[in-house]
């Protein structure tokens, strides 16, 4: 199944306020401790990078490991410059990859 | 045992408080949030699913039930309940797999798969904050008895039923929990424990596991007759799926 988010942005922001993102993705996170019923370790599997581009340009980065939770939630500031549009990319261990994006309206 | 039954069917019963007013302020809070609520994943996946062409019929659940914040509205305060026909009773879950079955052709979906628990929250999402309802009637009757069985039958080796923790210690601690007056308003949730939703049957049969008694298979008979009785206990409280526990 491909992975699920929902993500958080203000449709309008006045320029150069700052307002929050979110993000919430549905995710095991396997962490790689955990044994299968067989007592077979179950290979680590995180979402361990996820970016956000504005209009093009990188102004968020999260590399991950086993110690975040299952479904993770990231949230982050940011000053709105331009209309645009918010993209975000992540992938997993196993080399699954998700995107999403949100437009925002940026107004003087 | 009899004895037992025969007073609490009775007795005139408090009004009922839900499981999320004895849980701990941060599962509140995550639960009143609708962006952090985790729940909210299944929910949104759901609503995808809604409007997917399944089965050989090629039809989607929107194709037949359009707009379901209309259309859905209220169907969970409802549920289980009796076909029209005079069927068996059936959950919310089992309900969605007859049209899965029946009227698109698809296969069913597995209990707690993933698509099954995304199609219930998002069905019962659209009763949120309506009241559970439920009928008893000639037609449920049986079930509300054998529902009401077992929920004051000992069982397991703990020799526990579940009138001792949830109406009689409703509030109290166990291990690190409080026990609640175990509710099913709230479901499907997601538990933390599990870093997953769940359904409610998920989680009775957690309880029967907790007393060390035999587990009824998700979607059995017995758990759905259960089910009834407890929204027959949970009339009044409002619908919270998707709920979050810890
Ligand atoms: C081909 C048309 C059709 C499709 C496709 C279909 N349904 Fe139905 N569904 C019906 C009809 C007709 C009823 C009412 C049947 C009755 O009352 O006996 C119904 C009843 C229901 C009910 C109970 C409503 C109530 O008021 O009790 C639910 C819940 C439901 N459907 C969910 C779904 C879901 C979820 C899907 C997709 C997985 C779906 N249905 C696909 C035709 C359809
Ligand atoms: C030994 C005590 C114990 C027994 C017996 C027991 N439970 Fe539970 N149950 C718990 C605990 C602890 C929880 C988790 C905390 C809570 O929500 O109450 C729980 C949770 C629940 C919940 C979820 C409530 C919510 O709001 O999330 C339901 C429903 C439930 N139990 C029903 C039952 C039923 C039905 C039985 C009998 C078959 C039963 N329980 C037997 C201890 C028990």
């Amino acid at each position: 199944m491909s992975m699920l988010a929902r993500v958080q942005v203000p449709a309008q922001a006045r320029r150069g306020d700052v307002f929050p993102i979110r993000i919430a993705i549905q995710h095991s996170m396997e962490t790689g401790y955990r044994p299968d019923n067989f007592g077979r370790r179950i290979p680590k599997n995180v979402i361990n990078t996820l970016t956000c581009r504005y209009n093009g340009v990188e102004v968020f980065r999260a590399e991950m490991g086993s110690g975040v939770s299952a479904n993770p939630q990231l949230q982050f500031y940011l000053r709105a410059e331009n209309s645009g549009e918010l993209v975000f990319d992540w992938v997993d261990d196993s080399g699954q990859r998700g995107s999403e994006r949100a437009p925002i309206t940026v107004t003087a | 045992m009899l004895t037992l039954s025969a007073v609490a069917a009775e007795a005139p019963r408090p009004q009922p408080k839900s499981g999320i007013e004895y849980a701990g302020g941060d599962v509140r809070a995550l639960q009143a949030d609708d962006f952090g609520n985790p729940g909210m994943l299944w929910v949104a996946r759901g609503e995808k699913l809604w409007s997917a062409p399944a089965g050989r019929s090629g039809k989607s659940c929107a194709g037949c039930h359009r707009d379901a914040p209309t259309t859905m509205k209220g169907v969970a305060t409802r549920y289980p309940r009796r076909d029209v026909g005079g069927g068996e009773l059936l959950n919310l879950e089992g309900r969605i797999n007859q049209c899965r079955e029946q009227r698109q052709g698809a296969d069913v979906l597995r209990y707690e798969s993933e698509e099954l628990l995304a199609l219930t929250a998002y069905v019962a999402h659209q009763s949120r904050g309506m009241p559970v309802n439920v009928e008893i009637n000639d037609a449920n009757r049986v079930n509300f008895e054998r529902g009401r069985d077992t929920y004051y039958r000992r069982q397991g080796q703990m020799n526990l039923a579940c009138t001792h923790c949830h109406e009689q210690n409703a509030g109290r601690k166990l291990l690190a929990d409080t026990i609640s007056e175990g509710h099913g308003n709230a479901y499907p949730v997601y538990r933390l424990e599990w870093q997953s939703a769940g359904s409610l049957h998920r989680r009775l049969r957690a309880c029967f596991f907790g007393v060390r008694a035999e587990q009824p298979a998700a979607g059995s008979a017995e758990l759905v007759d259960l089910e009834l009785y407890l929204a027959s206990r949970a009339r009044g409280l409002q619908v919270e799926t998707p709920g979050v526990r810890r």
